[in-house]
C-alpha cells in the first residue's frame, strides 16, 4: 500500500471549485482525502512539501506529437512523455500522423505500451479518421477504440471531404468520441506559410488566410447541426472561427474547441521581428494581433474549452533552412505553463484557477478523459508547480529532442515541481 | 543632380543589404551619391578602379536573371574584385545540400561579399545571420530587389532631380512583385506619393498599410502622375491566374499610348524588365521619348557599384 501526502499548498481543483490551502492525500494510486490538514498517518507515507506552491490535477495536453512511430528522430514516446512530465503534464493526447499512420489498433497498441513502458506520462493516442490520412474512407475507428484511443483525427491534414467528414461524425458516436478536426480549407491556404494579413504583405510570403480556417469550422457546425455527436476544433486561432464556435455553443451544437499557448502569445508580426525565423512557421500561422486578443476574450468568457500546445517536435536541420522549405511546427509541452503563467495568469488576463481549468477539467471533457479532476476515488494524477519561480527557457536544456521553439531565452515566471501520476511520483 | 536637397548622407555601417526597408533615408541618399561619383568611371576609356581589388565576390543566382546578374558582375568587375559566378543547376544542390552548407562551404573559400538571388522571401537574412561576408539581396522571391528600387530611385533623381513630392504610380502584378516593396519603401521614406494599381486579384491584402494608396483603375492611377512604374505579370509565380485572359488585361490595365495622356505631360514610363509588350505595355509607349527604362539598365552598374564598395569597406579603408 502507497500513500502520499501533498501538504501546505494551495489547492486548486475547478472540477470540484476548490482554490485554498488543503492537503492531498493519495492512497493506492487515487484521491483519498482533501482537508485543511491532514496529519501524516505514519511510517511509509511519502510527504511532499508545497508551502508557497499550487497544487492542482496533472495537467493535461490534448494536442501533441509524439513522432512514433516512424519519426523517431524527431520525438519518441519516451522522449515525448519525459518533455510532458518536465512541463508539468500527467497526460497527453497524441496525433496520428506517425508512419505508419495511426489507422489500426496494432499502432495504438504500440503507443499504449511504449507509454506504460517509461510511466512518465499517461498517453491517449488519437486515431486516425481515413485510412493513411488520405480523406477517403474511414479507418478502423472502433478497433482502435478498443485498443485505447480515445477520438480520431486526421490532424496536419484537415478533412476536406464534406461527406466523409459527415460519415465520421456519425460513425464516431458508437463509440463516444469526439472527432477533432484541423480546420483548414487548402484550396484557400494553398502554398501559404503565414497568416495572410499586412505582414506577409510586406514579406512576401503566401499567406493563408484566416477564412481558411473559418469556412471549414462553418461547414463543420452545419454538418454537426445534422449529425449530433462530438466535434472538437484543434488549435482554433481566428477571431471568426471563435465566433461560429461561440453561436454553436449557445445553440446547443455540441462543439468544443483548444487554442495553443502561441496564438496567445505571438502574432504574424513575429516573422518580420524574428527575421524570417522558422521557428515562427507552425499551422495555423500564428495570426493577427485582433486574433489573439480575441482568442483571449474567448478563454475570459468560456467558449474556449482547452489550452493545448500542438506540441510538434522537428529536427534541427529540418529547420535550418529557408523559411518556404521549413516544417511547420514547434514544441510546446515544456513552455506551455511558464508562457501562460507569465503571458496569461500575472499579466491579470485569466484567474489561476481558470488557467487550471484549460488544462485540466477543461482538456478532460472536450476528450471524456477519466482524469483532469482531484474527487476523492479519481486516480491520482497530480502537477505541482511554482506560479513564481523565474525561468529563462534553454531549448538545448529541453527533455524533447526537438529544440525548436521561437521562445527560446524567454524569461518568465512559472515553473513545474513535481508531477505525480496514478499515485506515483514521476522522475524526470 | 542627384540628391534629393533635405536628406544629408551618413556613415555607412551595415554588413549586409538585405532590403530598403532596413535603411534609412540617410543611407539611401549614401548610396545615391557614392553611384553619382562612380558613374564618372563608365565614361573613361578604361573602365576600371583598382578599388576592389584582392577582393572576392561570389554570386550566387538561384534563380534566372539577365539584367541583375549581368550588372553586378559588370559593377565587380569595373571595381577589380574577383568574382565567382554560381548557379544552382550543376552544383551541390542538386545533389541535395542545403542552402546553409552550400553558403557555409563558399564561405570557407573566404569570399568578402555574397551576392544572392532565391525564389523564396528571407533566404539573403538566413545567410547573412551565419556568414562573415557582406551579403547583397539581388532580389528574394516577392519580398525585396534594393538594388532594383536605387536605380529607380536614382533614375528618377536623374530625370526629375527630387524624389519628394512627386506622384509614382506602380502598375500591374503587385503581389507577386519584390520590385514593387522595396520601391515603396524607398520612394515614401524619400516623401513620395505612391499609388499601386492592378487588378484586385493581384492586389496583397492590407498593402495600404505600407503607406501607399490603393487604385483598381489605371485611369485613377495615371492621373497627375509624375513617373509610372510598368509591371510584368509573373506567370511563373502564378499571375496569370489572376485574371481570365490577357487581353481582358491589357483592355484593364496595359499601358497604350492613348492612357498615357492622363499623366503629366513629363511624365517618365519606367519598367524593371523583363518587358512582355503587349501584354503590360505597348511597344510605341516602351519604345517612346517618354521611355527611362534603359536608362535604369544603365543606372544599374553605378548602383551596384556604389553598393559593393560601401559594403566592401573600401571607403573605411580610404578614411584610415
Amino acid at each position: 500500500m502507497s500513500s502520499i501526502l501533498i501538504h501546505g499548498g494551495r489547492l486548486i481543483d475547478p472540477s470540484q471549485g476548490l482554490d485554498g490551502q488543503f492537503d492531498l492525500r493519495i492512497e493506492d494510486g487515487v484521491v483519498a482525502e482533501i482537508a485543511e490538514r491532514i496529519e501524516t498517518s505514519g511510517n511509509g507515507t511519502d510527504t511532499i512539501d508545497a508551502t508557497g506552491l499550487i497544487v492542482c490535477p496533472g495537467l493535461i495536453d490534448i494536442h501533441v506529437h509524439l513522432r512514433e512511430p516512424g519519426f523517431e528522430y524527431k520525438e519518441t514516446v519516451q522522449t515525448g512523455t519525459r518533455a510532458a512530465a518536465a512541463g508539468g503534464f500527467t497526460s497527453v493526447a497524441c496525433m496520428a500522423n506517425t508512419d505508419p499512420v495511426h489507422d489500426n489498433r496494432s499502432v495504438t497498441g504500440h503507443i499504449m505500451s511504449e507509454a506504460a513502458r517509461w510511466g512518465y506520462a499517461r498517453v491517449y493516442p488519437i486515431g486516425a479518421i481515413s485510412k493513411g490520412l488520405l480523406g477517403q474512407e474511414l479507418a478502423e475507428i472502433g478497433e482502435m477504440v478498443g485498443a485505447g484511443a480515445v477520438a480520431v483525427s486526421d490532424d496536419g491534414k484537415p478533412v476536406m471531404n464534406a461527406e466523409l467528414m459527415r460519415r465520421a461524425l456519425l460513425y464516431a458516436q458508437h463509440f463516444g468520441i469526439p472527432v477533432i478536426q484541423h480546420a483548414e480549407d487548402l484550396s484557400l491556404s494553398g502554398k501559404g506559410v503565414m497568416h495572410e494579413g499586412e505582414w506577409s504583405t510586406r514579406l512576401g510570403l503566401e499567406g493563408i488566410p484566416g477564412s481558411a480556417e473559418d469556412v471549414m469550422v462553418a461547414r463543420d457546425l452545419i454538418l454537426l447541426d445534422d449529425t449530433g455527436g462530438r466535434y472538437h476544433v484543434a488549435h482554433l486561432s481566428t477571431a471568426r472561427s471563435l465566433e461560429l464556435v461561440r453561436q454553436a455553443k449557445k445553440k446547443g451544437i455540441p462543439v468544443t474547441c483548444e487554442v495553443t499557448p502561441h496564438h496567445l502569445v505571438l502574432t504574424d508580426e513575429e516573422v518580420a521581428r524574428s527575421s524570417f525565423s522558422t521557428q515562427t512557421k507552425m499551422k495555423p500561422p500564428l495570426r493577427s494581433e485582433a486574433d489573439r486578443l480575441a482568442l483571449i476574450e474567448g478563454l475570459q468568457d468560456g467558449t474556449v474549452d482547452a489550452i493545448a500546445s500542438d506540441h510538434a517536435p522537428h529536427h534541427a536541420d529540418e529547420k535550418d533552412v529557408e523559411y518556404n522549405c521549413a516544417p511547420f511546427g514547434i514544441l510546446g509541452l515544456e513552455t506551455t505553463l511558464p508562457l501562460c503563467m507569465e503571458r496569461l495568469v500575472h499579466a491579470g488576463l485569466i484567474s489561476m484557477s481558470r488557467f487550471i481549468e484549460l488544462l485540466t477539467i477543461g482538456p478532460a471533457r472536450a476528450l471524456n478523459l477519466p482524469v483532469g479532476t482531484l474527487a476523492p476515488g479519481k486516480p491520482a494524477d497530480v502537477t505541482i508547480f511554482d506560479p513564481d519561480r523565474e525561468v529563462t527557457i534553454d531549448p538545448e536544456a529541453f527533455c524533447s529532442k526537438g529544440r525548436n521553439t521561437p521562445f527560446g531565452g524567454w524569461k518568465l515566471r512559472g515553473a513545474a515541481v513535481a508531477t505525480v501520476v496514478g499515485g506515483r511520483r514521476v522522475v524526470v | 543632380m542627384i540628391s534629393e536637397p533635405n536628406i544629408a548622407p551618413v556613415r555607412w555601417t551595415k554588413k549586409d543589404l538585405l532590403g530598403i526597408s532596413d535603411l534609412s533615408a540617410g543611407e539611401i541618399q549614401l548610396i545615391l551619391d557614392t553611384a553619382l561619383s562612380l558613374q564618372a568611371i563608365e565614361k573613361r576609356p578604361i573602365k576600371k578602379v583598382p578599388t576592389l581589388r584582392g577582393k572576392t565576390v561570389i554570386n550566387l543566382f538561384f534563380e534566372a536573371s539577365t539584367r541583375t546578374r549581368s550588372s553586378f558582375e559588370i559593377a565587380e568587375k569595373r571595381l577589380s574584385a574577383d568574382t565567382l559566378n554560381f548557379s544552382a543547376s550543376g552544383s551541390a544542390l542538386e545533389k541535395g545540400e542545403s542552402l546553409i552548407d552550400t553558403a557555409m562551404n563558399l564561405e570557407a573559400m573566404a569570399p568578402d561579399m555574397i551576392v544572392i538571388r532565391h525564389k523564396h522571401p528571407g533566404s539573403p537574412h538566413l545567410l547573412a545571420r551565419r556568414l562573415k561576408s557582406g551579403v547583397i539581396n539581388a532580389g528574394d522571391g516577392a519580398h525585396e530587389h534594393p538594388t532594383q528600387a536605387l536605380l529607380d530611385a536614382f533614375t528618377i533623381l536623374q530625370k526629375k532631380g527630387r524624389i519628394a513630392g512627386l506622384k509614382v504610380a506602380i502598375v500591374g502584378d503587385i503581389g507577386h512583385s519584390r520590385v514593387v516593396r522595396s520601391n515603396i519603401h524607398l520612394l515614401t521614406k524619400m516623401g513620395a506619393k505612391v499609388v499601386v494599381a492592378g487588378p484586385r486579384t493581384l492586389m496583397p491584402v492590407e498593402i495600404e498599410k505600407m503607406g501607399v494608396e490603393v487604385a483598381y483603375t489605371l485611369e485613377a492611377a495615371l492621373r497627375d502622375a509624375d513617373v509610372v512604374m510598368m509591371l510584368r505579370i509573373q506567370l511563373e509565380r502564378g499571375g496569370g491566374t489572376a485574371f481570365p485572359s490577357v487581353r481582358e488585361y491589357f483592355q484593364m490595365f496595359g499601358l497604350s499610348k492613348p492612357r498615357l495622356s492622363l499623366a503629366k505631360d513629363d511624365a517618365i514610363i519606367m519598367h524593371p524588365g523583363p518587358m512582355n509588350r503587349g501584354v503590360e505595355i505597348s511597344s510605341e509607349v516602351a519604345d517612346g521619348p517618354w521611355s527611362v527604362i534603359l536608362e535604369q539598365v544603365a543606372n544599374g552598374v553605378a548602383v551596384r557599384m556604389a553598393v559593393l564598395y560601401l559594403l566592401s569597406g573600401a571607403h573605411e579603408e580610404a578614411n584610415r
